[in-house]
């Protein structure tokens, strides 16, 4: 084998070898193929993942810019059943496991778009609510929502998803379902417990909040 | 026995005495009960903690909304919300004063307000005293340096500037009402309490289980934290972004008791206590800073410190193979001790 044939035999191998770690490693998550098995999803949560906030009903919340590994885990939750929610049960149904972390991370890759917040709140509903989101009260061992889910309550990790700029009925039910013990896929109870602390007016005022703040780093003013 | 109710509106610290004397009818002693008010709050504050009981000093710190409401002078206001705004959020110095990737309410939970967290008005109350880590009577300024210089790993600002000022008059106004001297041991949930010896000798191995199993979740698996868009959520436990070899929670008992009354975060006093001493073994087993009173040799500098200190941590022992801070490296800074850090004497 002359030199040239050498390098490009072991080029060769080296596309083989790529080629075959991208098909057989099912953690790269394509968007690209996300949109495309997302098209399901657009009915309720939005073409653009903004979502919607359904006062009295069942909200759909936004899924612009979450985490794609929360994301991911949430509709395999759903699916399996650890989530309940009979919409999203049906509906993840029609993903195949593959398709999952597509899509996932599909919306995680779309911007956060701004809410057009219809609810006149009082100064004294959002001045609880930035005290327990950023401050936390102590006094009923509330601790601040920003101390897991991250600087300005826009996420930490895969595990604390952003919870600023998020639609307040979702959040609200949310904190209602983990208060009623109808939501438990949070790690080692996290969220369970902080929620059990919480009055029903906590519960509206950091929603409300929340509801009002940017829901991505770029739209915070400096 | 006269039993009467202090004015519950502001003053909130009582004194649960022991009132054996009246018996005798000679000492005409009046003793405060807690209100239902203030044992609601306490219970709230420390969830699946002991309740006080009688002869515990019973302090419940003020709120900012009650400084907002206060007669306090408006300079005055605006220097203890410094010092909580420096407290909460001590990381505005980083590489200045602090060279990890703690706060001060790191360890002291509910910006230093919160009993079994190491409750920050006892100190504005008992100092200055004499303080066996440095054989001298420190204030409390200098206590404050010590946890710059430890647990942030840091250089304290100097004595006297703005930020000492701040921090020192935040953590005194906390202390409102208290008497002056009070003594330390009557105050409930001072400090980190010592739990009781754990039932079985603390195993590295069960704590590193228990660590991957309850801790890891925020602190990582290898104990490094969070840091999230430049800003820390989840404070290391160990490495250079965590305290030092001087710290007082790199001795395994405070780290124990802290772990039993605080963590994981929102669920105090869940962990056994068996749990808290194991996990704190495995934490504190783990590689961290040079401790800044080091001489040069990790053995000697056990042994120097050893009676007030060292005995109770795990640094200069051998523990799974590994002799431990055994090492130059002081962290993310180019020096090793802060000049703040030198002995005083009266002789």
């Amino acid at each position: 084998m002359s030199k040239r044939q050498t390098g490009l035999a072991i080029l060769g191998a080296c596309l083989l070898a790529c080629s075959i770690g991208l098909a057989a490693d099912p953690g790269v998550a394509d968007p690209v193929q996300g949109q495309a098995a997302a098209a399901v999803c657009a009915s309720c949560h939005q073409a653009d993942g903004s979502g919607m906030n359904i006062p009295g009903a069942e909200s759909w919340p936004r899924l612009a810019g979450l985490d794609a590994t929360y994301l991911a885990k949430q509709i395999e939750d759903f699916k399996s059943g650890q989530r309940s929610s009979p919409t999203m049960q049906a509906f993840a149904q029609m993903l195949t496991d593959e398709q999952i972390p597509h899509v996932a991370a599909w919306f995680a890759s779309l911007p956060a778009p701004s809410l057009s917040s219809a609810e006149p709140y009082s100064p004294e509903l959002l001045e609880r609510g930035r005290l327990l989101a950023t401050e936390g009260d102590w006094d009923n061992y509330l601790v601040p929502c920003s101390s897991c889910h991250g600087p300005d309550n826009l996420g930490a990790g895969s595990v604390f998803p952003a919870i600023a700029g998020q639609h307040p009925a979702y959040i609200r039910d949310q904190l209602l379902n983990w208060q009623q013990g109808s939501r438990q896929n949070d790690p080692q109870q996290l969220m369970a417990t902080v929620a059990a602390r919480m009055s029903a007016d906590d519960i509206q005022a950091v929603a409300a909040w929340l509801s009002t703040q940017p829901g991505t780093p770029e739209q915070k003013p400096e | 026995m006269t039993i009467f109710r202090l004015p519950a509106t502001k003053v909130r610290h009582y004194l649960l005495a022991t009132l054996t004397g009246i018996l005798t009818g000679v000492i005409p002693l009046a003793q405060a009960e807690l209100s239902e008010e203030s044992r609601r709050i306490l219970a709230n504050m420390a969830p699946g903690a002991p309740a006080p009981v009688e002869g515990d000093f019973v302090h419940i710190p003020p709120t900012l909304d009650e400084l907002q409401a206060s007669a306090l002078h408006p300079e005055l206001k605006k220097v203890i919300l410094r010092g909580h705004d420096i407290f909460t959020n001590t990381q505005q110095y980083r590489g200045q004063y602090v060279y990890n990737e703690l706060n001060c309410d790191s360890c002291h939970l509910g910006a230093g307000r919160l009993p079994f967290s190491g409750p920050v008005w006892p100190a504005a109350v008992t100092l200055p005293d004499y303080r066996p880590k440095n054989d001298h009577v420190n204030n409390l300024e200098e206590r404050i340096a010590g946890c710059f210089s430890y647990s942030m790993n840091g250089q304290p600002p100097a004595y006297g500037s703005d930020e000492m000022l701040a921090l020192s008059s935040y953590i005194q106004w906390l202390a409102k009402g208290v008497p002056m001297y009070q003594p330390g041991a009557s105050m409930y949930g001072r400090g980190y309490p010592r739990l009781a010896d754990a039932a079985e000798q603390p195993d590295y191995h069960r704590g590193e289980s228990i660590y991957q199993d309850r801790c890891s979740v925020c602190h990582g698996d290898d104990g490094a934290g969070l840091n999230t868009r430049g800003k820390v959520v989840f404070p290391a436990l160990w490495g250079d972004e965590s305290y030092n070899w001087g710290a007082g929670i790199s001795r395994v008992f405070t780290l124990a008791s802290f772990i039993r009354h605080n963590m994981p975060l929102g669920q105090p006093n869940t962990l056994s206590e068996q749990e808290a001493w194991d996990v704190a073994y495995y934490v504190n087993a783990q590689e961290r800073p040079q401790d800044p009173r080091y001489t040069g040799d990790v053995r000697e500098t056990r042994e120097r410190y050893g009676e007030t200190f060292h005995k109770h941590s795990l640094y200069g022992l051998e523990v799974e193979g590994r002799l431990l801070g055994d090492h130059d490296n002081a962290g993310n800074k180019d020096f090793l001790k802060p000049e703040a850090l030198r002995s005083r004497s009266f002789d």
